[in-house]
């Protein structure tokens, strides 16, 4: 995959150095500087509130286009569960999916297969882990990010298993590989993704080193070419349907944990709600015998991604309706090729909050960060471009903001300069 | 140079709700200064025991906590009713929480059993009809 380094991103031109983004940003990684949005890459976890806030429409996520297509002798697309969500009345799944082949991909292969088989290795993970319970879900990039970096007591709660479009990937290569004889690199694996988090996630693997996924492509940039093409192949689609109601019920809230069949979970979305979640749980206010936490970054769960089209509520009930014509599940058909599923690569906490590397210093500057809050007016105003006085005290005990950043005290500075220019000149 | 960080928490028994918000400010503090994840997670489970404690027994009362290279020290100054009997007190599962407060899920008769459990030492001076000062310290 081409390093995207993280997805989202800023369209210079088109920002108007207004407040919205760094008001909005749950990690406080957003400061306007000299009228232009920065983002501190590092405490960016692409949740992609930034861009769904911005008036200007000045954020947006990298991401691949389709015409990279051409770059491989074959192409399998990786539609996500919530994919099916975006377009109205569907009844047969294969209908879309044969769609996605009159649109140029060769094959395709469902996430939501191989997101049966992570829910299997989900139940035995979590019934064999009690130590571990409650067991967070780490099918959300952004939440497992998040967790890396405001929450270092719960990366051991993380569930140590990739993410179904990872294992869809490595499925469909392995499959594509062995109907086609081709070699692994002349097969591009294509993933029709719901947000900028994948992007990043196929770029930097969470748990894993390499990603299968060789494009990321946002669903709303396929969506009217798919559209088109369902209308053409709706009298007789294909059989490619592999996967059932606990696979699809993934692109919404409550369909990961759904699939673990247990009560005992607790399932939440939208990021101020997650961080909600993950500070109770962090106080143990959570009962012990807890074993699952569902987290999605987006309200609704992925049918709420940045990169949709249909409003997330509206998507959820279509889903909900067209799982009535699914069986419960299809994993048998997916377990033809390799699903191990589990992480081989350690999952560390991130700690870019700190403010410095050692005590002493880190204290100091604690210190001169409280004394600099007692200056300021504390309306959080964010005319300094830091969302928060507090924010602003910060960079400047960092030494990227100075004091007269803040609106108020700079007019007392005015005001007593010119206090002294008519003291020096006598009026 | 700051040898000792101070910070005080005015704890209020108006909003059973905001029972916490001391050792969640304190918890982003900790993490700010990169204290470690384990020590974090004791004082803030100390500290939230504590918090409770105050709003459920006392009306309220003031969280002082003293930051240093060495050590954290969380002062919880209250003017409740005091504690009868304190052995009794630091009894897992002993408890003296109304039925409305059970119903909440706490009062189970563990806080200050988990205050112990999580801290280095624990110092409680009390008075009947007084109040209840608690002192805990968390070694570095």
């Amino acid at each position: 995959m081409e390093n995207y380094g993280k997805s989202v991103y800023l369209l210079e031109n088109q920002c108007k150095g207004c407040t919205n983004c760094i008001k909005h940003c749950p990690t406080q990684a957003i400061r306007v500087r000299s009228g232009k949005a920065v983002i501190t890459t590092d405490q960016c976890i692409d949740c992609g509130e930034c861009i769904r806030i911005c008036p200007h429409h000045a954020k947006k996520a990298k991401r691949g286009f389709i015409d990279a297509i051409n770059n491989y002798q074959y192409s399998v697309a990786l539609p996500a569960p919530s994919l099916y969500a975006q377009v109205n009345h569907l009844e047969d799944v294969n209908i879309l999916l044969t769609a996605l082949k009159d649109m140029g991909f060769d094959d395709v292969y469902e996430v939501s297969a191989a997101a049966e088989i992570i829910s299997e290795e989900s139940r035995k993970y979590v019934a064999e882990h009690k130590e571990k319970w409650p067991l967070i879900s780490t099918a959300c990039p952004t939440i497992v990010r998040l967790i890396q970096m405001r929450f270092p007591n719960l990366v051991d709660n993380l569930l140590p298993l990739i993410t179904p479009a990872e294992l869809a990937a490595r499925q469909a290569r392995a499959r594509a590989m062995e109907r086609t004889g081709f070699p692994a690199d002349q097969i591009g694996i294509f993933f029709l993704s719901p947000c900028p988090s994948k992007v990043t996630a196929a770029n930097s693997p969470i748990g894993h080193e390499k990603s299968e996924i060789d494009c990321v492509l946002a669903i709303k940039d396929i969506y009217p070419a798919l559209v088109d093409s369902m209308k053409i192949v709706a009298g007789n689609p294909e059989e490619l349907a592999i996967s059932g109601k606990i696979g699809i019920s993934w692109g919404i809230t409550g369909g990961e944990a759904g699939g673990l069949l247990s009560d005992s979970y607790v399932a939440a979305d939208g990021i101020e709600n997650v961080i909600h979640v993950l500070e109770d749980l962090e106080d143990e206010k959570f009962s012990s015998d807890l074993e699952f936490i569902e987290l999605n970054a987006c309200n609704g769960g992925c049918v709420g991604g940045v990169m949709q089209v249909e409003n997330p509520f509206a998507a959820k009930a279509k889903l909900q309706k067209l799982r009535k014509y699914l069986p419960v599940s299809a994993v048998h058909a997916a377990k033809t090729y390799p699903y191990d599923a589990k992480w081989d690569k350690e999952v560390e906490y991130l700690p870019v909050f700190e403010l410095a590397d050692n005590l002493k210093e880190s204290m100091e500057k604690l210190n001169q960060i409280q004394e600099l809050c007692k200056k300021f007016p504390g309306l959080d105003c964010g005319c300094c471009g830091a969302p928060t006085c507090r924010c602003l005290a910060e960079d400047i005990v960092k030494g990227i903001a100075k004091e007269t950043d803040c609106i108020y005290i700079l007019k007392d500075y005015l005001h007593k300069l010119s206090e002294n220019i008519d003291k020096i000149s006598g009026v | 140079m700051a040898d000792v960080l101070t910070f005080t928490y005015e704890v209020s028994d108006e909003d059973f709700t905001r029972a916490g918000e001391a050792s969640s400010d304190v918890k982003k503090k900790l993490k700010k200064l990169g204290v470690s994840p384990d020590v974090i997670r004791r004082v803030s489970i100390a500290l939230y025991e504590g918090e409770i404690n105050m709003v459920i027994h006392a009306n309220g009362g003031t969280i002082t906590i003293l930051i240093s290279e060495e050590s954290i020290t969380m002062i919880l100054d209250d003017k409740g009713p005091g504690i009868p009997d304190i052995e009794k007190a630091m009894t897992a599962g002993y408890s003296t929480a109304p039925d409305n407060v059970r119903n909440l899920g706490f009062g189970a008769g563990m806080g200050l059993p988990n205050m112990k459990k999580n801290t280095d030492s624990i110092d409680i001076e009390t008075k009947i009809g007084v109040g209840t000062k608690v002192t805990m310290v968390i070694n570095l």
